[in-house]
């Protein structure tokens, strides 16, 4: 699982108040890195999308020290460095093993060879 | 896997990601819902979009992951809904996934709640004026009748195209949702064809056309701009008629 994935995830449990299921939280087992090749038009697009401060806090519970400032860069669409960085963190940061645990219900999807199961119970 | 099955399913995923209409040479965040072992999700990576899949058999997902695509995976039953948070995809494509919502399954819920929570969730995901194409399979007309009204249910605006619908081998149906805005709908493939010849007397003033290495038409020249405004149209969009005064030369202040 990617943290962009991640940083657009949300719980569907169902019955959560709005907004209640995000950002699920990451218990990490395994992490790798693998390379992508970086497109700064797409990574700039995403800016917007993106919750910044689950994005910051995702990447510290990796065990990785966060390379990204603590909002934003203003002209960021220009900022090449700052985009790479974010390009790292979103695409090239995958979760192989451990858990993401949905923030008002409790409920825990395992990560397995990088795929989150999120089924949920035939009752629910 | 059988090299015709899997070029079906390549044809299918061309075809599904042309309708989408999305705008040229910008890479796009795209859901591939029953993404199964990535064969949509390759074409996707190939036209140089971004995807995340969904699909509900471990066992095909498994084999995504040997294949190592490009596209992040999720396990998961679109049925229970699509989870994530509002507007994020850019669109969404379905190969022969969404017929299987309509199984009815005792232990679950009923396959017009399933079809209302799968429609409503992904409505809610996709970006306004973006689309979902989902190619399906339907037993009956009953059944597509029950899959498009839970569609227009959601919020989608809409309706099915129909390739080849002449033909029992080649007929496709996509269905082609959109998202905030009353589209037009796109031409089904093969629907024009037959009707044409026997009614037109074509007239061709036909020169010797250059194209290039790739045989593709010289850029800018006015067989490319017929070309890509044909692409448009089949994409749905708003295109001006062709007249004599497509393309021609413009005085030297352009």
């Amino acid at each position: 699982m990617k943290l962009l994935t991640h940083n657009l995830l949300s719980s569907h449990v169902p019955g959560l108040r709005p907004g209640g299921g995000f950002p699920l939280r990451i218990e990490a087992a395994e992490v790798r890195v693998r390379p992508v090749p970086f497109n700064a038009a797409f990574v700039s697009r995403l800016v917007p999308r993106l919750r910044w401060e689950a994005l910051r806090e995702a990447a510290e519970s990796l065990g990785r020290p966060s390379e990204l400032p603590p909002e934003p860069l203003p002209d960021y669409e220009a900022d090449e460095e700052f985009l790479r960085r974010l390009h790292h963190v979103l695409l090239e940061v995958e979760v192989l093993e451990g858990s993401l645990q949905c923030p008002d219900s409790g409920r825990r999807f395992p990560i397995s060879r990088g795929v989150p199961n999120m089924l949920l119970s035939e009752d629910q | 896997r059988s090299s015709r099955v899997v070029e079906i399913q390549s044809q299918m995923s061309e075809r599904a990601v042309e309708l989408l209409g999305l705008p040229e040479d910008r890479p796009c965040l795209l859901l591939d819902v029953g993404c199964g072992s990535g064969l949509s999700g390759d074409y996707i990576s190939e036209e140089g979009h971004y995807w995340i899949g969904m699909d509900i058999s471990p066992a095909m997902l498994d084999v995504a992951v040997e294949r190592e695509v490009e596209g992040d995976l999720l396990l998961a039953d679109v049925g229970h809904g699509i989870p994530f948070r509002p507007g994020m995809f850019d669109g969404c494509i379905s190969i022969s996934a969404v017929q299987w919502l309509c199984n009815a399954d005792k232990k679950s819920h009923s396959p017009p709640k399933r079809l209302y929570r799968f429609f409503s969730t992904l409505y809610t995901a996709l970006a306004r004026g973006s689309r979902a194409v989902l190619q399906l399979y339907p037993e009956n007309s009953e059944q597509l009748e029950l899959i498009t009204a839970q569609a227009m249910r959601a919020g989608f605006t809409g309706g099915m195209v129909v390739d080849y619908p002449n033909s029992t081998k080649a007929k496709k149906f996509f269905l082609c949702l959109f998202v905030g805005t009353s589209g037009t709908l796109p031409k089904g493939l093969g629907t024009e064809c037959a009707n044409e010849e026997q009614h037109q007397a074509k007239f061709t003033n036909e020169r010797t056309r250059f194209r290039n290495i790739k045989g593709k038409s010289v850029k800018k020249s006015r067989d490319w701009i017929l070309e890509k405004k044909e692409r448009r149209r089949r994409q749905g969009k708003e295109v001006r008629p062709d007249t004599k005064y497509t393309g021609r030369k413009r005085r030297p202040h352009f």
